[in-house]
């Protein structure tokens, strides 16, 4: 867990009791932990100013969705697992802390495929297209699925 | 297929005679790979599944490789078969016994190379070695990753890498895995204190099978836990050298025994064969055990003449598939202790007559 108030290891994890039955949670390096522990009222009204707008952050977060395969980002919170590579561009914001905490890193390096994907663009089409190709077989809309399928033949041919 | 064919060999990772075998039992590298422009396996439908299993499965029959590849459909498999390439290490718990739908495993007679198809991820490519032999998986995996990026177009992302269905996996998609067998550090206690330090540099440690498995016949796995911003090479380094170190503690514990307590190992030794040799019923926890402690018998030289393939063979036949199927029939697990027991005693027997 990072520090709230600068980018270092949070190794102080403190609970303000800030009257009846009223609590806050502060998590923080062991430099800002002294600092705050000199003057607690100004740090835990620094962060406190904070949560108001993070819950509307959140909510608003979790109701996002990837324009390819339609998964919620609150989705993914719960299984762990992202629904289509577009996902990485979709929810980058999100993922790129979460990257971090789990790699101490957020650029590949290593391996990349000798024949790069062509255009990007062009992968973002094809999953939208089989995304409603999906749509149009489940409502039987079999005119419509038989255009999306030709589309899509013509995208893959192209690549 | 008939698997029932590949019953009586020992498959690559129990071969038993690569670099560093007193200690190191395999090498495994596997690699996750995605089709740019398709669903990951836990959101794709039935139908998508199958589209991408059709263009995987293509693409494999194409590869022009010195070892084919034959493709098995693990959703037509019995629950025995599954069971038993689960066994072989071929495939995964996961892709055995968890996931639903269109799916399957591709591997060699070597039982070397094997191609996972819609587990987590669409491609799961994976290696086996005998021994350490790191850099040897590598050079192999690398190859047929090439090959198969001819005929299929990856999920490539300019900054993130290889996508992957979960993020930890994000990036080069590799994870790098040595199967160690630390009886003499698992004696001494040291082993936890070693495992403490590996967490410190991010190098995971795991049972016999994998995630959430616990670590069984003293046998350890240690990978790789990042794969975004390193790359194959450096982890493979990395890997390499914390190798080294821990066969260097496990010689000098397994030394430490010798010296110290002769006596006590030969008759722990010889009190685990009688076991083996007599017992009527037994679990396949207490073979591995045990069988554990006969190996690290024979690299004492405490054991006069018991190769340690056989060993690997004893460790492999006990296994829950393994044994139903040497048996031509289908045991519960009361059964099965019985029968893995009138195996033990028949094959000890076996390779005592023959030694007289």
């Amino acid at each position: 867990m990072k520090c709230q108030r600068c980018p270092k290891q949070a190794t102080f994890h403190i609970t303000e009791v800030m009257g009846e039955e009223k609590f806050f949670d502060l998590h923080l390096c062991e430099e800002c932990a002294q600092k705050h522990l000199a003057d607690p009222e100004a740090s835990v009204k620094k962060v406190a100013d904070k949560p108001a707008a993070a819950v509307e952050d959140l909510s608003d977060l979790g109701n996002r969705h990837c324009e390819a395969c339609g998964i919620k980002f609150v989705e993914f919170r719960n299984t762990g697992r992202l629904g289509c590579p577009h996902d990485y561009d979709s929810f980058k914001d999100e993922l790129l802390p979460l990257l971090d905490n789990i790699h101490g890193d957020t650029k590949h390096v290593g391996k990349t495929p000798r024949r790069l994907p062509k255009v990007k663009a062009s992968q973002t089409e094809l999953a939208n297209l089989r995304r409603q190709l999906q749509v149009a077989v489940t409502k039987e809309a079999y005119e419509e699925a038989a255009q999306l399928r030709d589309k899509i033949k013509r995208l893959e041919e192209s690549e | 297929m008939n698997l029932d064919s590949l019953l009586p060999n020992l498959g690559e990772w129990l071969r038993g005679n690569g670099p560093e075998s007193d200690i190191v039992i395999s090498t495994r590298i596997r690699l996750a790979r995605n089709l740019a422009g398709s669903p990951f396996s836990n959101r794709a439908s039935a139908a998508q599944k199958a589209e991408t299993e059709a263009r995987i499965r293509d693409a494999i029959a194409k590869l022009d490789l010195p070892h084919k590849l034959d493709y098995v459909d693990v959703s037509k498999l019995t629950p025995i078969d599954r069971q038993f390439l689960i066994e072989r290490q071929l495939m995964s718990r996961e892709l055995g016994s968890v996931l639903e739908g269109p799916r399957g495993v591709a591997f060699d007679e070597r039982e070397s190379v094997s191609v996972m198809v819609n587990e987590e991820d669409h491609l799961r490519l994976q290696v086996m070695r005998s021994g350490v032999a790191l850099e040897e998986a590598w050079a192999e995996i690398d190859h047929l990753d090439d090959l198969l990026e001819t005929k299929l177009t990856y999920a490539f992302h300019e900054q993130f890498g290889y996508l992957t269905a979960c993020p930890t996996n994000v990036g080069t998609g590799m994870r790098a895995s040595v199967m160690l067998h630390l009886p003499a550090l698992s004696l001494t206690k040291e082993i936890e204190k070693l495992f403490r330090s590996l967490q410190k540099i991010n190098l995971v440690v795991r049972g016999l099978y994998g995630e959430g498995s616990r670590a069984s016949g003293d046998l350890y796995q240690i990978s790789n836990q990042v794969t975004l911003g390193k790359s194959e090479s450096l982890v493979l380094r990395e890997i390499r050298e914390v190798i080294s170190q821990i066969l260097q503690y496990e010689r000098r514990a397994r030394q430490l025994l010798v010296k110290e307590r002769k006596q006590a190992e030969q008759d722990r030794v010889a009190r685990a064969i009688g076991t083996l040799g007599s017992a009527t019923m037994i679990t396949s926890e207490e073979t591995m055990e045990l069988l554990s402690t006969v190996r690290l018998g024979i690299q004492l030289h405490l054991l006069e003449d018991l190769p340690a393939t056989t060993v690997n063979q004893l460790f492999i036949h006990t296994q829950a598939a393994h044994l139903q199927k040497l048996m031509g029939t289908p045991l519960d697990g009361e059964e099965r202790n019985s029968a893995r027991a009138k195996y033990l005693r028949n094959k000890l027997r076996e390779l005592g007559a023959s030694q007289r």
